[in-house]
């Protein structure tokens, strides 16, 4: 948890995998200041 | 009323010289870095035609070989050659390069597509050989006009041009001067798409065995636009591809919806035919020239031949029950509500749980799964990983949290009920339905019963909305005739006569 503990992140999540809002949900919880966050499709 | 699956057709056109000229990834590297060592390295790892006619994954998608087959191949398969070398196969077929731009001219009813004389007195008479082409489309390409004419088009008119071994030998002429959807760029994307899907709507007709006559309605769910700068969409590729494919009993109109296309296209088409409202319908679409070489840097840099060099085009036939053909259950729809999230676990839940528990059914009572079938061999090495196999874990992990399968089953669910992927990377081309054929055959056969297709679409793209997208539904074995509506003529009778020997029960007791 500590580790993203008053960071700033930036998230690319994955289509077909775990998506942008997901991650942001757990870096936020986690006390992360996210600054950037999407989802793109690789395919 | 049950609808059907009565048919299916798949389609590759060959299409190297698009990767260079109309591919994104080469368009773009051509404006932000014209002298990269990628442009340079990309025309030697172009694939010839004797090349992916023996590739595996697209003998796979024209019918040849089956998943299964293919699931038995060690990857990489760029480096292996099928056994099986067939350019026409059970679904469909590939075309060559040349023959494709011919198609080009014979979808187009402007007269923007120009080819040059010498090249159309070659290979004309190539394409009629060609099983699914006939008079109708034949006549419909005229005389080439000179290569210098062309080549001014391309110098002086912003035509875009056409290239067969890297040639000029034909152009797609812009539709208006300054209006930009009707731009050559996009009338050429468009055109391709167009004469993909008529290629496609051909094939399928003939595998489904039915009149052209017959078909009522066509549905197209390509990702492409067609229309002008007074309406950029407005359509529409179904009822232009039917005219081409001489369905002149249809009209038709386009579903959107990204690489979910499809699945919604195909729900959309069963649910007409199930409600009476057409007998025929067909899903048809095209491919996509912008996708052609997309992971082109990651192959270059590897090593690797450009395998993204193959146009897409599916096309699948309804009909009302026939009494053999494996039906669509609408029951069983599932799809991604505004409301369900992007938790993993909640996507897929979306998509395949909640339709399964409606109708008390379990993960592991599908047979099959198809969600996105990607090749495998073009997304690995571009980092992509491998997309049905992604989507296999994360319905192997919701099983396991429904208690369905045990942990250690994951590691074998993707090969019980999944299926390695064989399409390219064409978006709404690989969404679940490149499986259709080859799961029908399977059901007609009685070696399956049920079997889920599910497209998911990246809606996010498009900067309009932050939401994803799917849609899900499940194709099974016919399930026999339909008991008849309503009550029969005898019932009535009996009825009447029980309500009247009680009536007169009735008034014998009150008498009594």
């Amino acid at each position: 948890m500590a580790i993203l503990a008053g960071k700033k992140v930036i998230i690319i999540g994955d289509r077909d995998g775990i998506p942008g809002p997901a991650i942001e949900e757990c870096a936020k919880s986690a006390g992360a200041e996210v600054v950037f966050s999407s989802t793109e499709c690789f395919v | 009323m049950k609808t059907v699956i009565k048919g299916a057709g798949y389609i590759l056109a060959h299409t190297p010289d698009m990767v260079l000229h109309n591919g994104t990834t080469q368009t773009t590297e051509r404006i932000v870095n014209p002298e990269s060592e990628y442009l340079k390295e990309l025309p030697s790892h172009l694939r010839d035609w004797n090349t992916v006619l023996g590739y595996w994954p697209n003998q796979v998608y024209i019918g040849n070989k089956t998943p299964d087959d293919l699931a038995a191949i060690p990857q990489p398969w760029c480096d292996k050659t099928c056994d099986v070398n067939d350019r026409f196969g059970p679904y469909g077929q590939m075309m060559p390069q040349e023959e494709f731009l011919l198609m080009m001219q014979a979808v187009d009813v402007f007269s923007l597509v120009k080819l040059e004389k010498s090249f159309v007195e070659t290979y004309k008479p190539v394409l009629a050989q060609n099983p699914l082409i006939d008079e109708s489309i034949l006549n419909r390409i005229v005389e080439g006009i000179d290569g210098a004419e062309i080549a001014r088009l391309v110098a002086e008119e912003h035509s875009e041009g056409l290239y067969h071994n890297n040639v000029l030998v034909g152009c797609v002429n812009r539709a208006h001067d300054i209006d930009v959807n009707l731009s050559a760029h996009v009338m050429h994307e468009n055109m391709v798409s167009k004469a993909s899907s008529v290629l496609a709507l051909l094939a399928a007709l003939k595998n489904a065995g039915i009149d052209k006559n017959d078909v009522e309605y066509v549905v197209d769910c390509c990702e492409e636009a067609c229309g002008d700068m007074n309406q950029r969409g407005g359509g529409n590729f179904a009822k232009a591809a039917a005219e081409i494919a001489g369905l002149n009993n249809a009209t038709g109109s386009d579903v959107r919806g990204f690489c979910a296309g499809p699945a919604h296209a195909l729900i959309d088409a069963a649910s007409l035919v199930a409600a009476g409202t057409f007998k025929t319908v067909v899903v048809t679409a095209g491919g996509c020239t912008a996708k052609l070489g997309m992971n082109g840097k990651d192959h270059v840099k590897k090593g690797l031949p450009i395998m993204e060099d193959m146009i897409g085009g599916f096309c699948i036939v309804l009909t009302q029950d026939d009494g053999v053909s494996p039906e669509i259950n609408l029951n069983i729809v599932g799809r991604h509500t505004v409301g369900t999230g992007s938790a993993p676990q909640a996507v897929i839940s979306s998509l395949v749980t909640e339709s399964l528990d409606r109708n008390g059914l379990k993960i592991t009572d599908i047979d099959k799964y198809s969600p996105e079938m990607q090749n495998p061999d073009i997304t690995k090495p571009a980092g992509a990983g491998d997309v049905p196999l992604a989507n296999y874990k994360m319905i192997a992990a919701l099983a396991v949290k429904r208690g369905e399968i045990g942990r250690a089953d994951i590691a074998s669910f993707a090969d019980k009920y999944g299926l390695t992927g064989w399409a390219p990377t064409q978006g709404h081309i690989p969404s679940g339905v490149p499986a259709i054929g080859y799961l029908c055959d399977k059901i007609k056969a009685g070696e399956m019963n049920r079997a889920m297709i599910i497209g998911k679409g990246s809606l996010f793209l498009g900067r309009m909305t932050n939401l994803f997208d799917g849609a899900s539904f499940v194709i099974q074995a016919n399930s026999g005739p339909e008991a008849p509506a309503g009550v029969s003529e005898d019932e009535v009778k009996k009825m009447i006569a029980k309500a009247m020997r009680e009536f007169a029960a009735t008034l014998l007791a009150a008498e009594e």
